[in-house]
Order: C-alpha cells, then structure tokens, then sequence
C-alpha cells in the first residue's frame, strides 16, 4: 500500500463541501484525497492553526501562446529587471510583466496556485500554446479554443447552417485544438478589422459577412451549451476599454436569453460616459446585471498600478490603444484567417484618472456582485497586471481599511467620481476560497478540482493565518500538487509536471467533409497537420491529458505521463 | 527491392514558409520529392546519409564516448557558446537545458538577419500578417530589397497566385512591385503571364528609397526628383498606390538586407505600414525562418524570456544582441567550446574561431578542420518526428519520421551531455 499523509488539525476552507473554517484532518494517498483509513502508519504534517484549502485556480491567465511569446520578445528592458538564477532545482529565467514559462510555474505553485487556464488559444496557434503550457512547470494547464471571427464560422453562418452543423464545428475545434472551452473574442470585430472596420456595436454588422456580433454570441452559446461543455461560452465582449461600453455589455448579458455565458475581464466593459472627462464607472449598474441574471458569470481583470504589457486577440481595440503604449512600441497581427492579436506594453499610474478610475470600477464589481460563486478573481494576467499581484488584490478585498488607504493616495478626481470609499463589505476567507477554487473548478468543468472531498485530486495549499492577507497569500507554508509536496515554507522544494484538461465533445464527423476542401483551397497548411492529436500531446513524457466528460458523455480519462 | 512508401501532406522544415503539401517517396534510407518540391526542399529532403558514426578528433567512436567527450570539454570551458541551432522544438528545448546548465551563450547562425527585425520589434514594434492571410486578403504586394524566389520558391505560387480566394476577390488582378531589386526568376509572374513591376536600386539606395516611400505616404512633398535612380514621381504613384489598395502586403527577407543597418531600414518600412494603417489596412511580411531560426528564437523566448544571443554565464538569462553575438564573440577568440548543432543543412558548418569545437550535425558534413567531436545526427522531418515553427511564428507545424535511419536526434544526445555534465 503506498504511503499515506496525513495532514493534522488544519482549519479547513472548502466551500464545495460548505466547510467553512472547521478543524479536519486531511489524508492523502496516490494523488488523491482519500477517507480517514483504518491504518495508523500515515506521515503526519501538524497543521494545527494553519488555514488550508484546496490549490488555487486561475480560469483566465496568458501563459501561453503566440501574443504571449511576442510580450516576451518585445520587452527585454521589463525582464531584466526580475530574473530567476538557476539553483540545483530550478531553471533560471526571468519576467515580471510575461514570465519565462518556468518561472511562470514556479511562482504560481508558489503563491498555492495548481491550475492555470489560457483564455485565448487561436486554433491556427493552439500548437504552440500547447508546447508553451507543456513548459510550464507544476500546475495544470488548459485554454479555450477562440472562435467568433475565423472565416469558416462566419462563411457558415451567411449561408444559414443549422445549429447542428454549428455544433459539429465547434466540438471538432475543441476536440483537434485540445481545448477545454471555448472564447469569443469582440465577436466578428477581428474579421471586421481586418476589412477595416475600427468598431463594430453588438448590432453593427461586418462589413463583408453582414452578420453581427448578436448573431455569433447566440450561435456559439447554443453551440458550447447544446454540446454539453461544462465551461460557458467565454466572452470578451465588443468595445472593450471604450467610455460607455457598459450598456453594451448589459445588453449583451440580457440578449443571450438565459443561455449561460461567461464575461471576462467585465471591468474594461463597465465604463460609463458620465462626467467632465465623459468616463465614469459603470460598476453598480453592471454589478446588478450580473446578480439579476443567474445564466452570468463574470471575472474582473481587475488593474493594479505599476508597467505591465497588454496582449489581446481583439487586434481592432489594441490598435486603437497604441496610442497609450509605455514604452511606445507596439505589435498588430492579423491572423491566419483565423483570429488577431495585438501587444501593447502599458503602464497604470495612480495618479492617472482613467486608471486610477479603472482600479476602482474593478473593486467595486468585485464587492457589488452578491454571489461569490458567479464572480472570479482575475486580473487577465498580465492585460490588468501580473498575476503575481493577486495576494495584494486578495488583500484589498478582504480588508477594507487597507482599501481605503490606498484608495485615499489616488487621484482626487477619480475618488471624487467614485463609490468605492463607501462600500463596507470584506470578503471573507470562505468567498475567497470560492473565488479562486471551487467556484472556479465548477465554471470550468474540473470535478476533481478546487474542493477537498474524497477522491479529489490532492492539490492542497497550507497557509499560517495572518492579517496582513497580501503577506498569508504569498507564502505559503505547503502546496501539494497530487499529493507531492511542491511547496514548503514558501520555498519550491520539488518540481513535478500538471496535466492538461480537455473536453472531446461527440460530433459527426461529417463536418470534415466540408472543412477538408476548405482548408484545402483557402488554408496555408493541411488540415491533418492543424490536428494535434493526443499522442502529440504525451510524446514527450511528461505531458498528461485528462479529458473531462460533457453532459452527454460519462466516464474519466487520463492520457500519458508515465515518466 | 520492396515498393517504395508513399507520403501525403508531408511538410517541409527546410524553409520558412514551410510547404505541408509534399509527396514523398521512402525506399529505404532514400527520400524522394516527387510532387510540390522545389530546389529547397529537394535538396532538403534527398540528401543522401554518408557517415553515421560520431568522430572523436577524427576517429570513429561510440555514441557514448562521444558524448563523453562533448561533456568534458563543456564542463572544462569557462565560455561555451552553442550556436547554429538549427534544429526543431525539443531540439530548442534541449539546448536550453544544457545553456543553462553549462552557463553557455545561444546563438543562431542566421541571427544577423533576424536581427534585423528583432531589434525592429524591441523598438517600435509592427503590425504584421501571415501566409494564409496574404493568400486570402493581398491586393497589393511590394517586396522590398529582396528576391525572395531563391529562398521561398513556393512562395508566389502559395500565396499569390491560388486559384481563389475566401472574398471572391479577381486573383489576376493582384499586383506585385518590388522594390529596391530585380527578382532572380519569373516565379512572381501570375499564371497569366503578368510580370511583376520593378523599381531596382542598388542596396546601399535602398535605405534611402524607403526612407522616401514613407515620406512620400505621410504626404510629404519632396525637392528631389530622383533617389537612387527611382523617380520620385513612381515613388509617388506607388505611395498612392498603398493608400487606396484595401490589403497591401510588404515584404522583405532580413537575409537578403545584407548591409550595415539594414535594421533602420526595416523600421521604416514597418513605421510607414503603421502610418497606411490610419485610413486602410496594410501589413508587414518578414520572411525568414530558415534552418529553425524561428523556432529556436521562439522556445528561446518562452523558456528563458528573450530570445537569441541570450548568455547563461551569470546564472540567469542575460541579453545582450551585440555582446552575445556569437560570431562576433568567435572572432575576437573569446569562445573556448563552441557546441555546433545544424540538423536541417549540410552545409551549415560552424564558424572557426573556438579552441574546442563540438558539431552535432547532419550526415555528410564536411569541414576544414576537423571538430574536436562530430555527431552525425537525424534530420527532423526525415529521420525523426518534430514540431517546427514558421516564418510568422504563428502556425508551429509537425514533422514526421520519414525512414529508420537509426541516427540519434538532438534532444536526446544534448539530454545525454546535459546528465554527464
């Protein structure tokens, strides 16, 4: 019998099971979390007073991919300032706005993170996403497939496909791209760019296509919901970053009829147009929309000061953008009749009032949205800021003192517009733990994932209780990442490779019949060679792909990773 | 003899546009292109195995011994560089271990032309586009000091002249100017007979040329009548001509920039791409990628965070285009073992210059003076199977094991010096 570890007299946060803060005793045995055994023979780690909960969850991080790897390449004066020596453990490597992809690994496991999810894998690029995540030590991997503005979707939808067709794309998309959801990015606007569109409303038709973004929002949400994807259509909505953008987005929310639809990074869609500076915060009106409306859920791509670099798939609203790039030097790409993307290095200043109003229409949807289950804790790693900020962000979620603080050393006008000061809630280490794990596994579809129950996977972060929430989430006392101790004291002590999870919807097979002369006449590379096929995805070893079942489908999988 | 094997959709690792729409015939250790080839994949793919037994300064060893040897001198060097890298994904992914565990520098050997957009991107950055693009969208395309044919033979056929685009658009009608120089052939001449307009000038003109094109977009007007032998007036008419077309495509192959800062003159190009982007949509093409340049600067920049002429000697990554160019380093004798790894071409050698030279390199290579250790080594896409990336670094293509040669790859004999060291 393998070796069992207990885990003695922690105050347990596992909101999947409504435990919140008792005394539990955790075992651990081949990766999973197992029930108290009979045995006594257990190695016992005394977690008396520690606080624990399941490893964290990032459902919306670039870690991977082209834009990604262009943020690299563009900023060399930004890594230099925050490089990682190699010691006999670890690889060095360097990054504080786009981390190297083993530094990336290393901080997210230690700040108790054991899954990351890519939000924009452009399926022409989903190879090298892969290949990127596949070098990202330590924590699980996935990403959402992007769709919405790829000439084959929209050549579907003007010659009037039934939903069915539509389907059978979408799921082959996810099924050929190993992708567990699927994104849409400013819906048709990229396609309409590249026809010179600056802009497309929810309404506006692209300009070749004639469909609008209304059109493809409905298509895909019945597409993901109908094939029984457990992660909603996830959406980065029209117009992001423009004053005013908030009646959009509300709309947007109301006209998917009650299908279930995920908004991203609300908070650069939560704009108003109010005021001397016609920009105002859009926070309360879009906080309500989301609590009126049980089919919406929504992360906040909250921004926090300091130089960060902005990597997108909607190339129509970061070229409009490059005019605020610091340090001024930008990238726009059209893509592979496919999507877009454009970098667009950014710095957010305090004293700035778009963006000191920007930090506060974030924190105000975080703290206006009721239901902790239905809102996640993002800054769109790294578009709002770098993902290593999340302990100061937790901090001023949950202590609203500090809040005020930093609040009072912004600029004056952007306070004077804002509510934020006024807002008593704190979140408590329950919702947080709801945020950042099992709400988050729930919204992406990973049963084993954010709770503590039985048979979950042993992704286990240990914390000492403090105050001071910026320096408890930080450093961890132990992270266990399938049972292996990864993490003590804050420090890496052994470096091991996640798995990657996918969805493989059931579809006829019938579509290729149609995408085979397509790619073809109009592609510049064969569709058996767009495939990424699992063994791809395991050849090396290390990879391991675990495919969750849709509604329709039952049963577990795992692929690989026997070395 | 048993029939040959045939090979459908195979793809092309030996240029940067990367063809995936190869025949190839395998009978035994022989690979035959016998449809869609061209000069540089046939040449690519047919290249006959000679020798397979790795050399310890010239003396046939075992693979082991070999190894062995390639360690020791690493391990003995207080400046390893290891260069070429000419090589795929999980080649990348090994010399990056073994840099950083060896504390060496990585350079590529086509890195004076990938520099040359590097710096650009590091700057002021671009807006670029990609082949399937190009293929779809182009209504106009100027090529800018290059002749692109004699690297890319497919590239006109590929994506200027399909026989139908997404958009209905009228394919005859796409025009091609190129500027600065004259091509080498007619493989720009659309399949009716069309030839591509040319506006040549002699290189060292042509920064001045650009520098005029872009003037001449931002509605400048101009004293002189010539520049380089171009008159201005057709200068003014192609600026004109860029404002109105709805998809223009500029390309240029940084190989074929060969002159002192050729950088600026890539900048220009892609700063006036930016100023057509303010009414129309225009797009930059940097073609290169030969022999995995983009690849190793691509896993380069996701591993480490930068991409070549990176050093490892501090024990992190540290950048530097000029101090880590390691051609430069070779001549000013600064290199003690230079790691050689060149997969795809016989004919790329490493540079002299190193006290000791270790060579993982394809069969048959030959050298002016014997390397301290030579590893014959497997092609991927021919001997073992891969991933490659492309000019754009967009689509990342796999590659597959053609014939059972029995050669060793690179991951795996960087993995086995990495474990020695």
């Amino acid at each position: 019998m393998a070796n069992i570890t207990k885990l003695v007299g922690g105050i347990v946060f596992d909101p999947a099971h409504g435990v919140d803060g008792e005394q539990q005793d955790l075992y651990i045995q081949d990766g999973r979390i197992i029930a108290k055994p009979d045995t006594d023979k257990v190695t016992e780690i005394d977690c008396r007073g520690k606080i624990i909960m399941a490893g964290a969850i990032d459902m919306h991080t670039h870690i991977g991919g082209g834009k990604v790897n262009i943020a690299r390449t563009m900023l060399p004066e930004d890594h230099a300032q925050d490089v990682i020596a190699r010691t006999e453990l670890l690889r060095s490597g360097c990054g504080h706005a786009a981390p190297s992809t083993l530094t990336a690994g290393y901080r997210y496991a230690e700040m108790g993170y054991t899954a990351g999810f890519e939000p924009a894998i452009l399926p022409m690029n989903a190879r090298q996403a892969h290949m990127e995540m596949g070098d990202t030590p330590i924590i699980d991997k996935g990403g959402y497939a992007m769709l919405g503005s790829d000439d084959f979707l929209l050549r579907m939808m003007i010659s009037n496909a039934d939903q069915e067709a539509i389907n059978n794309y979408v799921a082959w998309t996810l099924t050929h791209t190993q992708a567990m959801g699927i994104k849409v990015v400013n819906p048709g606007g990229i396609s309409a760019f590249k026809f010179n569109q600056r802009k497309l409303d929810l309404d506006e038709k692209n300009a070749y296509y004639g469909v609008t973004p209304r059109d493809i929002l409905a298509r895909l949400a019945q597409a993901v919901h109908e094939l029984g994807v457990a992660h909603p259509l996830h959406v980065h909505g029209c117009n992001l970053g423009v004053p005013g953008n908030m009646d959009m987005t509300i709309d947007t929310m109301q006209g998917i009829e009650g299908l279930p639809m995920h908004m991203t990074h609300i908070q650069f869609h939560s704009y108003g147009a109010e005021g001397d500076r016609k920009f105002s915060s859009g926070a309360a009106e879009i906080a309500e929309a989301i609590n009126n409306h049980d089919n919406i859920t929504a992360d906040v791509g909250q921004i926090l000061f300091g130089q960060t670099v902005t990597a997108s798939g909607d190339s129509m609203h970061q070229y409009e953008a490059h005019g605020h790039a610091h340090p001024n030097k930008w990238v726009c790409m059209d893509i592979e009749c496919d999507a877009g993307c454009g970098v667009v290095p950014f710095k957010y200043k305090d004293q700035n009032f778009v963006n000191a109003l920007q930090w506060m229409i974030g924190l105000e949807i975080f703290l206006l949205v009721d239901d902790p289950w239905r809102v996640f804790l993002t800054t769109d790693h790294p578009n709002g800021a770098p993902f290593t900020s999340y302990p100061h962000l937790i901090r001023l979620l949950m202590d609203k003192s500090f809040r005020n603080e930093v609040l009072s050393t912004l600029n004056p006008d952007a306070q004077a517009a804002s509510n934020l000061g006024s807002i008593d809630r704190e979140y408590t280490l329950y919702e947080i733990a709801i945020m950042t794990r099992a709400g988050a596994a729930k919204l992406v579809g990973l049963s084993d994932r954010g709770h503590l129950g039985t048979g979950a996977a042993a992704d286990i972060t240990v914390y000492t209780d403090n105050a001071d929430r910026e320096k408890m989430f930080s450093k961890p006392d132990y992270v266990f990442k399938d049972g292996n101790m990864v993490v003590e004291n804050g420090d890496l002590i052994d470096v091991t490779w996640g798995a990657t999870h996918v969805v493989k919807p059931d579809y006829d097979a019938s579509i290729e019949k149609s995408l085979q002369p397509y790619f073809d006449k109009y592609m510049s590379m064969k569709l058996g060679n767009f495939k990424i096929s699992d063994d791809e995805m395991t050849a090396d070893g290390r990879g391991r792909l675990i495919i969750h079942p849709t509604s329709h489908q039952s049963g577990y999988q795992e692929k690989g990773g026997a070395a | 003899m048993s029939e040959p094997i045939r090979r459908e959709d195979v793809a092309s690792p030996f240029c940067g546009i990367a063809s995936d729409d190869l025949t190839i015939e395998v009978s035994g250790l022989e690979v035959k292109v016998v449809s869609n080839g061209d000069a540089v994949t046939q040449r690519g793919f047919e290249t006959p195995i000679t020798d397979t037994q790795p050399r310890v300064n010239g003396k046939e060893v075992d693979l082991a011994i070999a190894v062995a040897k390639a360690a020791d001198l690493l391990r003995a060097s207080s400046q390893s560089v290891i260069s070429g890298l000419a090589t795929d994904v999980n080649g990348a992914r090994a010399v990056m271990a073994l840099a950083d565990k060896s504390r060496a520098v990585i350079d590529h050997y086509a890195s004076a032309a990938t520099f040359r957009n590097l710096l650009v991107l590091q700057d002021t950055g671009w807006m670029t586009t990609t082949l399937g693009e190009v293929k779809n969208r182009v209504d106009l395309l100027v090529v800018v000091g290059s002749d692109i044919e004699s690297r890319f033979p497919r590239f006109f056929e590929r994506c200027m002249w399909n026989e139908e685009s997404l958009f209905e658009q009228d394919i005859a009608s796409r025009e091609i100017v190129f500027l600065g120089k004259a091509p080498s052939g007619d493989a720009s001449t659309s399949p009716a007979g069309k030839q591509a307009e040319v506006m040549a000038c002699d290189s060292v003109d042509l920064p001045e040329v650009v520098s005029v094109l872009r003037a001449l977009v931002a509605g400048r007007t101009l004293q002189a009548s010539q520049v380089g032998g171009i008159d201005v007036a057709a200068l003014s008419k192609l600026a004109a001509r860029l404002k109105v077309a709805k998809y223009s495509v500029v390309t240029w192959a940084a190989g074929e920039l060969d002159f002192k800062g050729a950088e600026a003159t890539v900048q220009t190009v892609c700063e006036m791409i930016k100023d057509l982007n303010k009414d129309t949509r225009s797009s930059g093409l940097p073609l290169g990628g030969i022999g995995g340049e983009t690849t190793a600067n691509q896993v380069s920049a996701w591993q480490a965070g930068y991409p070549m002429r990176t050093s490892f000697g501090l024990g992190y990554p540290d950048y530097d285009p000029y101090l880590y160019d390691s051609e430069r380093m070779l001549a000013a004798g600064e290199v003690e073992t230079l790691l050689w790894v060149s997969s795809f071409d016989a004919d790329v050698v490493p540079t002299e210059g190193a006290r000791d030279t270790i060579v993982l390199g394809r069969s048959g290579m030959q050298f002016s003076s014997e390397p301290a250790v030579f590893i014959p080594i497997g092609t991927p896409g021919i001997d073992h199977a891969g991933q490659v990336f492309r000019t754009d670094g967009v689509v990342a293509l796999p590659v597959q094991k053609l014939r059972d040669s029995g050669l060793p790859n690179v991951a795996d004999v960087l993995a086995a010096i990495e474990e020695e060291l």
